[in-house]
């Protein structure tokens, strides 16, 4: 008999209040007790619309059905059959806009908690299981895999299981990508990171750090000189845009790259154990609406901030974040300065951030993406007083490998073009997935494309 | 791991490193830098690359020890390791097609503008070299800057060599005298680098300078970097570091390399404590 409850079981988080002022993980996530009570809301539908809403298509119904069983073992094999990074998803998919969002319990109350399922499953296998990498066939093939974040550890892992001899190369001295330098500790623990990274080089895929593919080898060399015969780019969308607005070179101003690099990767937030220092003062203004802004706004409360602001041009239900991040900001005290766009970032006379200048907006037609048009209210300016001022309205793929590489197709704004099924680019051999194709995107997608590509790749190299 | 094969010090502050990183010595180009990280603590220090050798797999930088990172890396001996060095950086500077060239390099600038006055007497320009330092003590790569240059005039703010004054003075002389350069090459302190873009304005001398800010990563990601060139935003580390001089805004950045003083000194003074109670141990 199914749990008819309208609402998922909730899951323990640490008190806003407590929260706001560290930087351990704001979810608990579930109990086997927990986990099994709210598995047990799962209808098992027969049509299984949340399979469709999945970008690697977890059997989802099936792998709740264990864990409602209190298989957890077998419920994790039956994860990642088809993702690869289920602790990584669990967290920081926007499960709301996916597989929960189809689940047919979200008619009437809320939706099965896949994401908190996903999440207990990888953890408690975690904590309870040693990984052991199952032995494969050498191939004697070499594959190159630039970049090691979400699109490029997938691919590389799933081509070492097919015998593939896989080296990732990455630019910073830290495998992990966005999930190292991006995302934040008390969203997604490093430690866990670390685990699925560790999980791949287990497979045999070498992983080496410090290498800036198009300056210190570029594809052409990887292929002609160091003998792979494939190539994966998934480096990844690192290039920060700025407004363009007056200000923007002030002491104090950051892109929500710099800033989160500083404390994810650098750790800032130890300064000085750690060497590498970031400036957060009282007052704090993040632009944009995304969860990179959430991420920045609720890492620069951590860090002592009195008043942060999330400046947003048009109205909540607009907003790209997660819902949950959403939630989670308001919760620690964000402040929300919706229908607000900056004009210009205000200056001390010696150069550093004292305020940012914003106008009102009020929201007009839809515009391409279907979203309303956010139109400026004439006269309307505002001043906020603050000393930190983020910009967090996107990022573009870094222009580095397209300009390094003869006969390798991109779009004007940067996007290498790769096709949708198999991620083959312009140039032979070389395949492409994840914000590198796509713009900045969320990590399933990116790790949807580096399975999809790892596929291609396979058949590619067995027809060569 | 990166193995130092050689150091030297080359006077009170400033020490040069010979680094095993075969990759990056295999690519690097006059103009490109590197970025390197001592320990797992450490922050990402950007340095010009000082020479390089293919053959023997080695990139060589030299820096003077001024915060806690270079005071530290200082300390390091031939055989150690840096945990991390990441290159090369950045565009190469364009060298080819000039007849004549004053490479100018002030104070540890003289460390970055030896490769590009190497290069240029390789290409075959005529190179007149002029450097600066505070007083006689401080001079570095004399003997090596002599044997690429057609011409080698040294000065010092307090004029203990024999030869008293600024870079601008020298090279204003040198002009005067009826030297006609098509290039001037400026590369030391924000300050210089300014005054001497100032000066060839006036004689409409192209000037290239190299730029040095506080960046993370070095690829364009952290924006960090950031400066106006020609009214524009340009990131140092992917559209430079090398820029026109008259078109830089060098009181903007000369703002925003102070973003951090306050907290290079408190990390410095925790360093040099920690150190005292070593020596004192």
């Amino acid at each position: 008999m199914p749990n008819m409850s309208l609402n998922k079981v909730k899951i323990p988080e640490q008190e806003p209040n407590v929260r706001n002022k560290n930087f351990l993980e704001v979810a608990l996530g579930y109990t086997e007790d927990m986990a099994k009570e709210e598995a047990q809301r799962c209808l098992n539908c027969k049509h299984r619309p949340c399979v469709a809403g999945c970008p690697v298509n977890v059997q989802i119904p099936d792998f709740i059905q264990l864990v409602a069983e209190g298989k957890f073992e077998e419920a994790y094999y039956k994860i990642t059959e088809t993702n690869s990074l289920p602790a990584i998803c669990g967290r920081v998919c926007p499960q709301e806009s996916q597989c929960e969002k189809l689940c047919v319990r979200a008619k009437k109350g809320e939706s099965v908690g896949i994401g908190r399922l996903e999440r207990f499953v990888a953890d408690w296998y975690m904590a309870n299981r040693e990984v052991k990498p199952e032995k494969v066939k050498k191939l004697n093939k070499k594959v190159a895999v630039v970049g090691s974040g979400p699109a490029g550890l997938t691919c590389a892992g799933d081509l070492a299981k097919m015998g593939y001899d896989v080296t990732v190369f990455e630019a910073f001295h830290t495998p992990g990508g966005v999930l190292m330098y991006g995302i934040p500790e008390f969203r997604l623990p490093k430690a866990l990171v670390q685990r699925e990274i560790d999980n791949v080089r287990s497979l045999g895929v070498e992983i080496k750090t410090n290498m800036v593919i198009g300056k210190v080898l570029s594809i052409d060399e990887l292929m002609e000189k160091e003998g792979f015969e494939a190539v994966f780019i998934g480096s990844g969308a690192g290039l920060p845009s700025f407004m363009g607005i007056e200000g923007e070179n002030l002491n104090g101003v950051y892109s929500a790259n710099e800033f989160l690099t500083r404390i994810n990767l650098m750790k800032a937030y130890k300064f000085p154990e750690y060497d590498t220092p970031v400036k957060v003062g009282k007052n704090v203004a993040v632009v944009g609406g995304g969860n990179v802004a959430m991420d920045a706004a609720r890492s620069a409360k951590r860090l002592g901030a009195e008043n942060v602001y999330i400046v947003y041009r048009r109205s909540e239900a607009e907003m790209p974040a997660r819902l949950e991040e959403i939630h989670h900001a308001r919760e620690e005290g964000i402040i929300f300065k919706l229908l607000s766009n900056p004009t210009r970032i205000l200056g001390t006379e010696d150069g550093w951030v004292k305020g940012i200048e914003c106008i009102e907006m009020e929201l007009g037609e839809p515009d391409a993406s279907g979203r309303r048009r956010p139109v400026p209210k004439k006269g309307s300016e505002f001043v906020l007083d603050v000393e930190t001022v983020i910009i967090a309205i996107g990022q573009t793929p870094n222009p580095l490998i397209v300009s390094t590489t003869e006969g390798l197709d991109s779009h004007k704004w940067g996007g290498i073009i790769a096709d949708d099924e198999t991620g083959a680019t312009s140039k032979k051999g070389v395949f492409a997935g994840g914000d590198a194709v796509t713009g900045a995107a969320t990590v399933i997608l990116a790790m949807g494309a580096g399975k999809k590509a790892a596929k291609a790749i396979d058949e590619y190299l067995r027809n060569k | 791991m990166y193995k130092i094969v050689r150091k030297e010090v080359l006077n009170s502050a400033v020490k040069l490193m010979e680094i095993e990183a075969p990759y990056v010595a295999r690519k690097a180009e006059p103009g490109q830098f590197i970025i390197f990280r001592i320990d797992e603590n450490g922050e990402r220090v950007p340095l010009t690359i000082a020479d390089s050798d293919k053959e023997k797999g080695t990139v060589t930088i030299i820096f003077q020890e001024v915060g806690k990172t270079t005071k530290q890396l200082g300390t390091l001996e031939e055989g150690d390791c840096l945990l991390d060095f990441v290159g090369p950086l950045g565009k190469a500077s364009h060298l080819e097609g000039y007849k004549k060239v004053a490479v100018i390099g002030g104070g540890l600038g003289t460390a970055i503008a030896y490769p590009q006055a190497k290069k240029l007497h390789k290409l075959g320009a005529e190179v007149h070299v002029i450097t600066g330092f505070r007083n006689k003590d401080l001079i570095i790569l004399e003997k090596e800057m002599a044997e690429v240059s057609d011409r080698l005039v040294i000065a010092t703010d307090d004029g203990s060599n024999g030869n008293k004054g600024f870079v601008t003075d020298m090279l204003k002389k040198l002009i005067e005298e009826g030297n006609r350069y098509d290039l001037v090459i400026a590369i030391g302190p924000l300050i210089m680098m300014k005054m001497v873009s100032k000066l060839t304005k006036e004689y409409g001398i192209k000037t290239l300078v190299s730029m040095n800010p506080v960046m993370i990563d070095g690829t364009g990601m952290c924006g960090g970097c950031r400066l106006t060139v020609g009214g524009k935003t340009k990131f140092a580390c992917v559209d430079g570091p090398d820029f026109d001089g008259h078109e830089v805004d060098f009181d903007e950045a000369m703002r925003r390399q102070m973003m951090y003083k306050n907290e290079e000194k408190r990390v410095l003074e925790a360093h040099e404590c920690r150190m005292e109670g070593m020596k004192n141990a």
